[in-house]
């Protein structure tokens, strides 16, 4: 064959022995099918552990109960017993170490988020007692006269 | 020695059927393999959404937010919560602002007054990736970015996902969206690292009222499988195929 067919057929070659040279070092071995079918388990293994080591922030009541236990108790004989301590303190993280302090929420817009009165007779919303935001107390912070902990006007 | 033809016959046959064994015949099989091999037991992640007990404080959505580090103030999210208010005159309004993330305390809905006197239902319905069994997303990604892992839960691999954006647009639920800080391709999932580490995703936790549940659809003693088993429970577009895992009790028609 002549000189001027056979150039780039070799040209050719070496751009497909270059790709797939680069392929076998750029792929991570454990990417490929790794499940049972290609359309949904073709990915890099190694990526599910990567998901799973991911970093939890909130630590949930029992871990605030090992220091607060007072708080917690107090909480729990509450009409706010079912609402988790770091849904108003903010996620714990790595608590006492990092952050040493955590920054609460006492804003009249977190009460509001449940305590806001909306018109719905049928919804379970009206379960919880509600005010007017527009009305009720307008420049007061809730905890003003409501503790949050124990929130009954009454007892508290 | 003698030897006759039966019994000729009968060693052949017999030595023949114990050379064609393989050695993998004779291994002592682990109670793991054993369980894995006959398929009964297992981890299918399944979530439970009970739209009668939402009222709307968007605790999940904040929660959510702060746990998988998405970003707080952009108008993207993982998890959102939608207020349905229907009114007599049959037609439907529907908000979500910032997802519901600072809950629902204002009874405009997208500015507009409804009377009081007009509503005829109400409700609240969080939404989150309903980890399809037959994840469309996960088909359509042309990288092998995205997959579903081996307990039902569908993941995008960060350092693989190249961003062309085919999975948000092909997901019927409309829950992916572009990563404003990592350029991928972001979802729900189902708080993998918290699940895996035999927690409760954030959003279980956050929400006080019970309206959201996770549990083991394979483990038929669990109080999820248990509810989806025996009450009446609905899905959002069965009609797409996908087959979702987030079931919800209380479904309206208006939903989509």
């Amino acid at each position: 064959m002549k000189n001027h067919v056979l150039r780039p057929l070799w040209c050719v070659l070496a751009a497909i022995a270059l790709t797939l040279i680069v392929r076998h070092f750029m792929v991570p071995a454990d990417f490929g099918v790794n499940g049972e079918s290609f359309t949904y388990s073709y990915h890099r293994l190694s990526n599910v552990d990567e998901w799973r080591d991911f970093k939890a922030k909130y630590k949930g009541r029992e871990y605030c109960q090992e220091c607060h236990e007072e708080n917690v108790a107090e909480t729990s004989s509450s009409k706010h017993q079912l609402i988790q301590c770091e849904n108003c303190h903010g996620p714990a993280i790595d608590h006492p170490d990092d952050p040493e302090t955590l920054a609460i929420d006492t804003s009249r817009e977190l009460c509001l988020r449940c305590h806001a009165s909306l018109p719905y007779p049928d919804n379970p919303r009206s379960r919880i007692k509600a005010i007017d935001p527009n009305r009720h107390n307008t420049d007061t912070a809730c905890i003003e006269c409501h503790n949050p902990h124990n929130p009954n006007l009454e007892e508290g | 020695m003698s030897c006759s033809r039966r019994k000729l016959l009968k060693s052949a046959l017999s030595a023949s059927v114990a050379a064609s064994l393989p050695l993998s015949a004779f291994r002592f099989l682990s109670p793991a393999e054993c369980k894995a091999a006959t398929g009964t037991e297992g981890t299918r992640w399944g979530f439970l959404v009970d739209t009668n007990k939402c009222v709307g404080c968007g605790f999940c959505v904040k929660a959510c937010k702060k746990e998988n580090e998405v970003p707080y103030d952009a108008p993207v999210t993982r998890t959102w919560v939608e207020r349905y208010v229907v009114t007599k005159d049959s037609k439907t309004h529907i908000d979500s602002p910032m997802g519901g993330r600072d809950g629902f305390t204002d009874p405009k809905i997208r500015g507009e007054e409804i009377a009081p006197a007009d509503i005829a239902k109400t409700f609240f319905v969080p939404k989150l990736c309903n980890q399809c069994e037959n994840p469309a997303c996960v088909q359509v990604c042309p990288v092998g970015a995205t997959y579903q892992t081996g307990d039902g839960v569908v993941l995008v691999d960060r350092k693989w996902c190249i961003g062309c954006g085919y999975c948000i647009m092909a997901c019927p639920y409309g829950v992916r969206f572009f990563h404003p800080v990592h350029k991928v391709a972001e979802k729900c999932t189902f708080c993998y690292h918290r699940i895996s580490n035999g927690q409760q995703t954030a959003c279980v936790d956050a929400c006080s009222f019970g309206a959201r549940q996770i549990g083991n659809l394979l483990d038929q003693n669990d109080p999820v499988t248990k509810i989806i088993m025996t009450e009446r429970v609905a899905v959002l577009k069965d009609e797409y195929g996908t087959k979702p895992q987030v079931f919800y009790l209380g479904l309206d028609r208006n939903v989509r």
